[in-house]
C-alpha cells in the first residue's frame, strides 16, 4: 500500500540530493558577507522548513484518523512526526555550528527564532512518552491524534509570533521582500528544499511500509499459531 | 564579524553536512535492521508452514470452516501453501 511509487522518489531523491550538493559546492557564489559559512544555509533552512512542514502535515493526518477512524492515518501521523524530530534534530545542530562560526556563540538565547524552534522541538519530544506510556492501541491513536493536532496548529502560530518578533541576530529568511537572495543562490536553495521534501517523502514511505510489513507479518503469525493448535485439538480428538 | 578564512569556515561547513549525512546514515542503517528483522520473521513462518506438511508424511489435515478470519481454506492441505497462506496475510488490510 505504502511502496506504491516508493521506487521512483527514490530515484528522485538520489538525483536531486546530488545535484543540490553540485549546486551547492560547484554553482552557488559565496557570499559577501558571510563567505563559504553561508554554505551551510543550504542545508539547515531546508531541514527546518521541511520539519516544520512535517510536524504540521503530522497533524493533518492526525485529523483526518480523528474524523474517519482509520489507524492507518494515526501510523502516518506518527512517522511524519517521528521523521521530523529527526531533521528537527539536524536543524538544531548545523544551527549551533552556523552560530558559532557567524556569530561566535553556540546559542543565543534571547533569539526568537531560536528560542522558538526548541520550544516546538521539545514540545514535539513529549510524543513519544505521551503515545507510548497508553498500551490500549484506540486510545493511543486517538490521544495521539489530539496531541499531534494541538501541536500542528502550534507551529504556524509560533511561525506568525517569531515573524512579528523584533529581529536580533537569526536573519529572517522567507521575508516579504523575497529573501533577497541573488538568481544563482535562489535557485540552488530552491533545488535544495525539494531535494530535502523528497528525502522526507522516500523515508516516509520506506519507514511505513516496514512498519506495515511487521504488522502484517505479526498478524500472519498469530493465524498460523492458531492453525497449529486447530490442527493438534483435531489430532488430540481422533 | 569578518567572514572566516575558507580553510576555517570549510571545517564549519564539513561539520554541518557531516551531521546532515550522519542522521540519514544511522536512520537507514535502524531501517535496514528492520527490515533484516523482518527478513528473519518471514523464513521463520515459511518453516512453521513446511514443517507440519513433512512431520505429518503429506497428509492433509480436512478443511475448517471456523478459521481465523472466516476464510475457506482453497487448498487440499490443512493450512495451504506457505505462498498461500503468506499472500492471504499480505492481503488483509492493517490494523497500527
Amino acid at each position: 500500500m505504502y511502496s506504491k511509487g516508493f521506487r521512483p522518489i527514490a530515484i528522485a531523491t538520489v538525483l536531486f540530493t546530488a545535484l543540490a550538493f553540485g549546486l551547492v559546492f560547484f554553482y552557488a557564489p559565496l557570499d559577501g558577507d558571510q563567505g563559504f559559512i553561508q554554505k551551510i544555509f543550504y542545508v539547515h533552512v531546508p531541514m527546518a522548513i521541511v520539519a516544520l512542514c512535517g510536524f504540521v502535515a503530522g497533524g493533518i493526518m492526525a485529523i483526518k484518523h480523528l474524523r474517519s477512524g482509520d489507524r492507518s492515518w494515526d501510523m502516518r501521523s506518527y512517522v511524519a512526526i517521528h521523521l521530523s524530530i529527526i531533521l528537527g534534530t539536524g536543524v538544531l545542530i548545523t544551527g549551533a555550528i552556523w552560530a558559532k562560526a557567524s556569530w561566535g556563540h553556540w546559542w543565543l538565547w534571547d533569539e526568537p527564532v531560536l528560542v522558538s524552534f526548541l520550544i516546538v522541538f521539545l514540545l514535539y519530544c513529549v510524543y513519544y512518552p505521551l503515545r507510548f506510556s497508553i498500551e490500549d492501541p484506540d486510545r493511543q491513536a486517538r490521544y495521539s491524534s489530539v496531541f499531534a493536532i494541538a501541536a500542528g496548529a502550534f507551529v504556524p502560530i509560533n511561525f506568525v509570533a517569531v515573524r512579528l518578533a523584533e529581529q536580533i541576530t537569526h536573519p529572517r529568511v522567507l521575508s516579504q521582500t523575497g529573501g533577497s537572495l541573488p538568481g544563482e543562490m535562489r535557485l540552488t536553495f530552491l533545488v535544495c528544499l525539494v531535494a530535502m521534501t523528497l528525502l522526507f517523502v522516500t523515508l516516509w514511505k520506506l519507514e511505513l511500509t516496514s512498519k506495515q510489513a511487521s504488522m502484517q507479518l505479526k498478524r500472519l503469525r498469530g493465524r498460523l499459531e492458531l492453525r497449529a493448535e486447530e490442527r493438534a485439538a483435531v489430532q488430540a480428538s481422533r | 564579524m569578518p567572514a572566516l578564512p575558507i580553510d576555517e569556515a570549510g571545517q564549519y561547513v564539513a561539520a554541518a553536512y557531516v551531521v546532515f549525512l550522519l542522521l540519514i546514515l544511522i536512520y537507514v542503517a535502524i531501517m535496514g535492521s528492520k527490515i533484516a528483522r523482518i527478513q528473519q520473521e518471514v523464513r521463520e513462518l515459511l518453516d512453521l508452514t513446511e514443517e507440519p506438511e513433512s512431520g505429518a508424511g503429506g497428509a492433509a489435515q480436512p478443511a475448517r470452516s471456523s478459521e481465523a478470519g472466516g476464510r475457506a481454506r482453497t487448498s487440499e492441505g490443512g493450512a495451504g501453501s506457505p505462498a498461500e497462506v503468506i499472500a492471504r496475510g499480505a492481503e488483509a488490510p492493517p490494523t497500527p
